[in-house]
């Protein structure tokens, strides 16, 4: 198993989550996050005196999957969370050691 | 009894307490919507709270003290404490065609205001113990002489022909100057110079300064006291000096940092709102439109000079309320003319400059005492209450220190 793990642009979330749609996916958890990487931050100003938010909002989606479905999944959201400027994200695929499901207390893949 | 009472006035007067009144609860959201989340709560308790705490000290003792038969022109006797001889009779000295009652009332709503402007210069430092210490004191020997000295029969200022339609020295000046010393003696939050402060909700500013805006119609017409063509007046160049001096100010933020800002525009309408106060029942539209305009300029000028003298006036109080009450104050020693109202006075455009000079000492008396007694009552509360949290309080944030709450859920 791997969990599929996305910080990308909040405004491209709405075009990720209909391209995932067309493709068979387990599920999505998702959370509103602060950071940067190379992107420079905004200026903004208060009572004239400028000042510069560097922890710029972003969106992170963590998904478990197969390690046979892991790469498309990745190619999906990366075409579909691109706009080719900085800050554009990153994507991560993680060794996931198990998984269960809470309501029935399957195990392994089944829970997934 | 009831033979001189006109019911068009007397519903406007009551119809402009209320919205006098309202202007304090805007201005809770005003000053809110400006501090950080952690402290917001206790920024519009302040106002809220001396709604509640000037309302009962008024009645009490304040309206006798501010409007009460005089004692040596300079404070009222207590004849009139607990509103003994405030009845539904007219007192024709102050307004002969409503209830002595509806005065008092409408009266009442600007001594709550002017305390709770003050508390803008103190944000996200206050202990609120002190600050309700301070807020009785203030109220009682710093609004009411200067109301009085104003605006009470036999008040010194009145008697020397200084006009003061409705305060901009009782209520700007005097508030703007005590938040003055309050900055000075409080000294400036943690952190003050290294990062800018972000206001946490700006929505909720703009709301404030919306309803300001709107309850001042209530503030500078209802000191007409009737419904009648003064009144109108009033109300016309009350909204042409909060639209002048709203452009003016985000003019202003346009050259000088390339774009406008709401809370500059919301800013210059509140800091017009105040220069066109002393002067609202005395000049023409005309003249309102320059003042407001001015007042934009110079309130956002005093604004940006803070930065540079380095006194942590956190929301401007000084800068709008102390600057703009200063430059009404004297535009209206300028531009007030009998033409617009008979029972005022002529100002020097008009062929009066004396006029400027006794409003000039009437500014200058107010800034005196009220900076010398505000800052004695702040010295005097510190030592005996203290005035500032501690630095752990003040990092925690005062909504969970002073009041144990936290505003939006978390």
């Amino acid at each position: 198993m791997k969990k599929v793990e996305a910080i990308i642009r909040p405004e491209c979330v709405n075009r990720v989550r209909r391209a995932l749609e067309e493709m068979s996916y387990p599920g999505l958890t998702l959370t509103e996050v602060k950071g940067h990487g190379k992107q420079k931050g905004l200026r903004q100003q208060w009572r004239g005196k400028e000042y510069v938010i560097e922890l710029l909002p972003k969106v992170k989606i963590e998904i478990v999957v197969s390690d046979e479905d892991a790469p498309a999944l990745v190619r999906a959201i990366v075409a579909n969370a691109r706009t080719g400027e900085a800050g554009d994200g990153k994507v991560f695929v993680i060794p996931v050691d198990d998984a269960v499901r809470v309501r029935t207390g399957e195990g392994g893949m089944d829970a997934v | 009894m009831n033979g001189h009472i006109s019911a068009g006035d007397t519903a406007f007067v009551l119809v402009g307490a209320g919205l006098v009144m309202f202007m304090t609860p805007g201005l809770a959201l005003f000053y809110g919507g400006m501090v950080r989340q952690k402290n917001v709560l206790a920024t519009i308790m302040q106002s809220f709270f001396i709604v509640c705490m000037v309302s009962v000290l008024w009645a009490v003792a304040g309206y006798s003290l501010a409007f009460g038969p005089d004692r040596g022109h300079f404070i009222g006797s207590l004849a009139w404490a607990g509103l003994r001889g405030v009845g539904q009779a007219p007192n024709p000295d102050y307004a002969a065609t409503i209830p002595h009652l509806a005065f008092m009332i409408f009266q009442c709503m600007f001594a709550v205001i002017t305390p709770a402007l003050i508390t803008g210069a103190l944000a996200e430092r206050m202990r609120f113990p002190g600050f309700v210490l301070f807020t009785v004191l203030w109220s009682l020997l710093v609004y009411a002489p200067i109301a009085h000295w104003v605006w009470g029969v036999g008040g010194w200022i009145r008697n020397l022909g200084a006009l003061d339609f409705a305060g901009g020295t009782v209520v700007h000046i005097s508030s703007g100057t005590a938040a003055l010393a309050a900055a000075l003696v409080v000294g400036r939050r943690r952190g003050y110079g290294d990062a800018v402060f972000a206001s946490h909700n700006l929505p909720l500013t703009i709301l404030g300064a919306g309803i300001l805006w709107f309850g001042w119609f209530g503030f500078n017409a209802g000191s007409a006291l009737a419904a009648n063509g003064l009144a109108c007046s009033a109300f016309v160049v009350t909204n042409l000096a909060a639209a002048a001096a709203a452009m003016s100010w985000a003019a202003a933020e346009w050259v000088r940092h390339g774009k406008p800002t709401t809370l500059g525009a919301a800013s210059g309408a509140v800091a017009g709102l105040v220069a066109i106060t002393p002067a609202s029942g005395f000049v023409a539209p005309m003249p309102a439109l320059l003042i407001g305009a001015l007042a934009g300029l110079v309130c956002y000028g005093a604004v940006q000079a803070k930065w540079k003298v380095g006194y942590d006036d956190s929301l401007d109080v000084v800068g709008i309320h102390g600057a703009g009450g200063t430059l009404g104050a004297l535009m209206t020693g300028v531009f007030a003319s009998k033409l617009v109202n008979s029972a005022g006075a002529n100002g020097l455009v008009f062929g009066n400059p004396a006029l400027v000079g006794a409003q000039a000492v009437a500014v200058a008396a107010t800034i005196g005492y009220s900076f010398i007694v505000s800052l004695v009552l702040l010295k005097l509360v510190d030592v005996v209450v203290g005035l500032r949290v501690t630095p752990a309080e003040e990092e925690l944030g005062l909504d969970l220190s002073q009041h144990s709450e936290a505003a939006y859920g978390f």
